[in-house]
């Protein structure tokens, strides 16, 4: 079995005006929504808080767990039940600024005994984070992606010799990440710890992407010299294509049975994943080496240099 | 060529054989003894077998307070004993100390000793100069930084105590950062009992009951010099709270303290309906002590204090030798076994806070494993079928490869005893993605190859040598990803940076160097003339 058995001689390069357009497209939707929701939602990890996930013996209705919980003064308090029905399973999250951390659980605990009857839900995760720790977090999350953006920087512009090669793969990386958060605050999901391991995985995919390609263009210089740098991109991109093609359907198998077998906790992760990684190959293709070109005429045209 | 075939394939075999070697104890019970000694099983993170993962913080500035206070005491008995006479000394709020002298005359000589004795301690220059009442001290930066350590330091110790004599298996306790201490307790069936245990000072002070002045006059605010009032609670054994609060006044001076335990023990008193209490025992000093205590003080109340709280306050009837006393109150039979732990463990020396905290119960552990697994399955099915379709034979050679591939990620992750956790059974679904990456590179690389009309061998060689660059620099940026996040990640994600980190190292010897091997066998061994790819 083959896709492209002809050799394909699609016009990527060609195409990068539309291409730009589009993701400033995306990136603007990302920002407007970000902007319209007051930035992300965070995670517990992130914002601080509670979240406890409750599964009760017997049906009961978000409505009626909230108002037994009522007493303890929670703000920002969300009663969600989980995807799977008939579990009877909900998730109560609050994100408190003055939590007392030490005894919420127990007051947490008591209320719903006091409504529901003892013995009738199990708690059967809760998690805590205080304040400092969210923050702490955060930012450690927010340098985490950066420090990696400027290592594959570094680290592309060393292997391929040219500082443009490094800027259009972290120009990719940047926007696939913001692509992934944009999902994540239009479909008003939370961001936390796993999901930035998601978003490192994303940058680690996509610059693998962006990487076998500029590979090829380096084979392919010394191979024929001579060709001007935009049709020796184009060319390596149509080379490359198939197995671009089946690496990505190879994850995204991976990631579509986690997304749908994997349980609650992995369910976002395999969605930031998916998003990400859809983002990925298309920045490879379209974002990743017209951003060489463009940066490459813009400063160094005049010179006509040979690559 | 053959003779350098045969010793690839000798290595091949011989990293099979030690994953085997770390994996099977995994698998199954019924191993030789020997075995099961050197190779764990694979440990399951928190979030896969249940359990609580605590960080908390060490207030080390109460640390420094109680250090501040213990030289307020020692600086009125040095003073006093170098005969220089002083109005006051007080412990400020912004931890500083403040002595005021009598005599201004006594200035020098009081300067020489405070040298001398305490050089800790620096002057601040007054910041008005023509008064120099009253002297203020701080601690040295140096002094607080040991103070500190030293208090985080042995709060992890105590935690370590205290975990042990609970009985958790396979705690981890560690420090984190400056002040901080992580603590994980996997399968834990009540983590508010093991909270409460992991919270508590546990300051244990003997101090005498003042009888002699009137509690009422005191209560108004007439607090007689060295004494303190503190509370005696009794606390609803049903809801837990406390019911009502008897005020005493006690002798500020502590007698005894709990470092001076060599034992503490939960008993249960048959002859009063069986109430629990816990029996101590001294070492010989503080055997003494006691001894002098009780001989000096017949007739009087002696009050057991707990964490500023009066456990009881029972009144001196004889001498007491043999360094034995006991601490009765309200308490259960299981409040009275964690306090004799505590006790045992010994005291912290600054109160801990809980900054976060993740419990996951044992059921949803159980689930999340049903559901990881399925997915992996699901998955690998999915990818594995795929490659057959796309690659023929060469997919099904990529596919035994990518199944070595997992049983050598579960193998290191065995023989290095890393836990296995829910994102970390989602990096390995993920490195199967990426271990197929490399052999579709080399593949599609061989089909060009022979595209191009090169002869079997020719192709399958060119294939690897010009995949190879590739391969190398996007697992590469993968493992440098993976790093950052190892760095950066908290508990689980951590699980997650480790399988992706092995899992890559792993497909980088499996997809080029095993599947190389194979190739090799049939054409130059089999003399086969074509690939199925």
């Amino acid at each position: 079995m083959e896709f492209f058995r002809v050799k394909t001689n699609i016009d990527f390069i060609g195409k990068r005006n539309y291409a730009f357009v589009f993701s400033s497209i995306l990136i603007l939707i990302t920002i407007i929504s970000l902007i319209f929701h007051k930035g992300p939602r965070y995670g517990v990890d992130f914002a601080g808080g509670i979240s406890v996930r409750v599964k009760f013996s017997q049906p009961v209705t978000a409505a009626a767990i909230k108002s037994g919980i009522q007493t303890l003064n929670l703000s920002n308090c969300t009663v969600q039940e989980f995807i799977e029905k008939g579990q009877h399973e909900f998730q109560i999250q609050s994100s408190t600024e003055n939590l007392d951390i030490e005894n919420i659980q127990a007051s947490l605990t008591q209320a719903l005994s006091k409504k529901f009857g003892e013995g009738r839900f199990e708690v059967r995760k809760i998690e805590t984070v205080g304040p400092k720790v969210g923050k702490d977090l955060r930012e450690k999350g927010l340098w985490a992606v950066v420090i990696s953006w400027v290592m594959m920087l570094i680290y592309v512009a060393f292997r391929f010799k040219h500082f443009s090669f490094g800027l259009g793969g972290i120009v990719a990386l940047a926007h696939d990440v913001l692509v992934t958060v944009g999902a994540f605050s239009i479909t008003n999901r939370e961001i936390d710890l796993t999901i930035v391991a998601a978003l490192l995985t994303i940058i680690g995919f996509s610059i693998n992407d962006t990487i076998v390609i500029y590979d090829r263009v380096r084979e392919n210089r010394r191979k024929t010299p001579g060709v001007s740098l935009p049709e020796l991109i184009n060319r390596s991109i149509n080379e490359t294509l198939s197995r671009t093609i089946i690496t990505t359907g190879t994850v995204l198998l991976g990631v579509v049975a986690l997304f749908l077998f994997g349980g609650g906790v992995i369910h976002n992760f395999a969605f930031a994943m998916l998003v990400g990684c859809i983002s990925g190959t298309y920045s490879t293709l379209y974002i990743a080496s017209p951003v060489v070109i463009v940066w490459e005429e813009k400063f160094k045209g005049k010179k006509k240099r040979r690559y | 060529m053959v003779r350098n075939l045969i010793w690839r394939a000798v290595l091949v075999i011989l990293a099979i054989l030690v994953s085997m070697f770390y994996l099977i104890p995994s698998i199954t019970e019924s191993l030789p003894s020997w075995w099961r000694d050197h190779v764990d099983k694979i440990h399951l993170g928190l979030d896969l077998q249940g359990g609580m993962h605590l960080i908390t913080e060490v207030q080390t500035d109460k640390a420094i307070e109680n250090t501040l206070n213990q030289y307020v005491q020692t600086l009125e008995e040095v003073l006093d004993e170098e005969k220089i006479p002083f109005i006051e000394i007080t412990l400020r709020n912004d931890q500083t100390i403040a002595v005021e002298l009598l005599d201004k005359s006594t200035i020098e000589k009081f300067e020489a000793v405070m040298k001398k004795n305490f050089p800790a301690l620096t002057r601040l220059q007054p910041e008005t100069g023509e008064n120099f009442y009253p002297s203020i001290f701080v601690l040295d930066k140096k002094e607080i930084r040991t103070v500190k350590d030293s208090a985080v330091k042995q709060a992890l110790e105590t935690i370590r105590n205290r975990i042990d004599q609970f009985g958790v298996t396979e705690p981890n306790i560690q420090r984190q950062g400056e002040d901080r201490i992580l603590i994980q307790l996997p399968g834990l069936n009540d983590p508010e009992r093991a909270k409460r245990l992991l919270k508590q000072t546990a300051m244990l002070e003997f101090k005498l009951v003042d009888d002699e002045d009137s509690l009422q006059k005191a209560l108004e605010g007439k607090l007689p010099p060295e004494t303190e009032i503190l509370y005696e609670e009794t606390v609803d054994k049903e809801t837990g709270t406390v019911t009502s609060r008897q005020p005493l006044l006690l002798k500020k001076r502590t007698l005894l303290t709990g470092d001076m335990l060599v034992d503490a023990q939960p008993q249960i008193d048959s002859s009063q309906f069986n109430r629990p209490y816990v029996s101590l025992k001294f070492n010989a000093k503080g055997a003494k002590i006691f001894k002098t205590v009780t001989t000096n003080n017949v007739g009087k109340r002696l009050a057991i204090v707990l964490d500023n709280v009066v456990k009881s306050a029972p009144v001196i009837r004889e001498p007491i030798p043999g360094g034995r006393a006991q601490i009765e109150g309200s308490f259960t039979l299981e409040e009275a076994k964690d306090l004799a732990i505590v006790l045992r463990a010994g005291s912290l020396p600054a109160p801990i806070k809980i900054l976060e905290e993740r419990t996951v119960g044992p059921s949803l552990g159980k689930d999340s494993i049903d559901q990881g697994i399925r997915a992996t399955v699901i998955g690998s099915l999915l990818v594995l079928c795929f490659m057959i379709l796309y690659y023929k034979l060469s997919g099904l050679i990529a596919d035994i490869v990518l199944l070595l591939n997992m049983v050598i990620i579960f193998a290191v992750l065995a023989g290095f005893e890393a836990a296995l956790t829910l994102p970390g059974i989602a990096g390995i679904v993920l490195t199967l993605g990426m271990a197929v990456d490399a052999n579709v590179l080399i593949f599609e690389r061989i089909r060009e190859e022979l595209r191009a009309g090169k002869t079997t061998w020719a192709a399958l060689d060119a294939g690897y040598a010009k995949a190879f660059s590739a391969i190398f620099d996007s697992n590469l940026t993968t493992v440098l990803a993976a790093a950052i996040l190892f760095q950066f990640g908290t508990g689980p994600v951590k699980g997650f940076a480790v399988t992706l980190c092995i899992g890559i190292m792993a497909s980088f010897f499996t997809a080029i160097f095993v599947t190389r091997v194979v190739f090799d066998y049939f054409v130059l061994v089999k003399k086969v003339k074509s690939v199925s790819i």
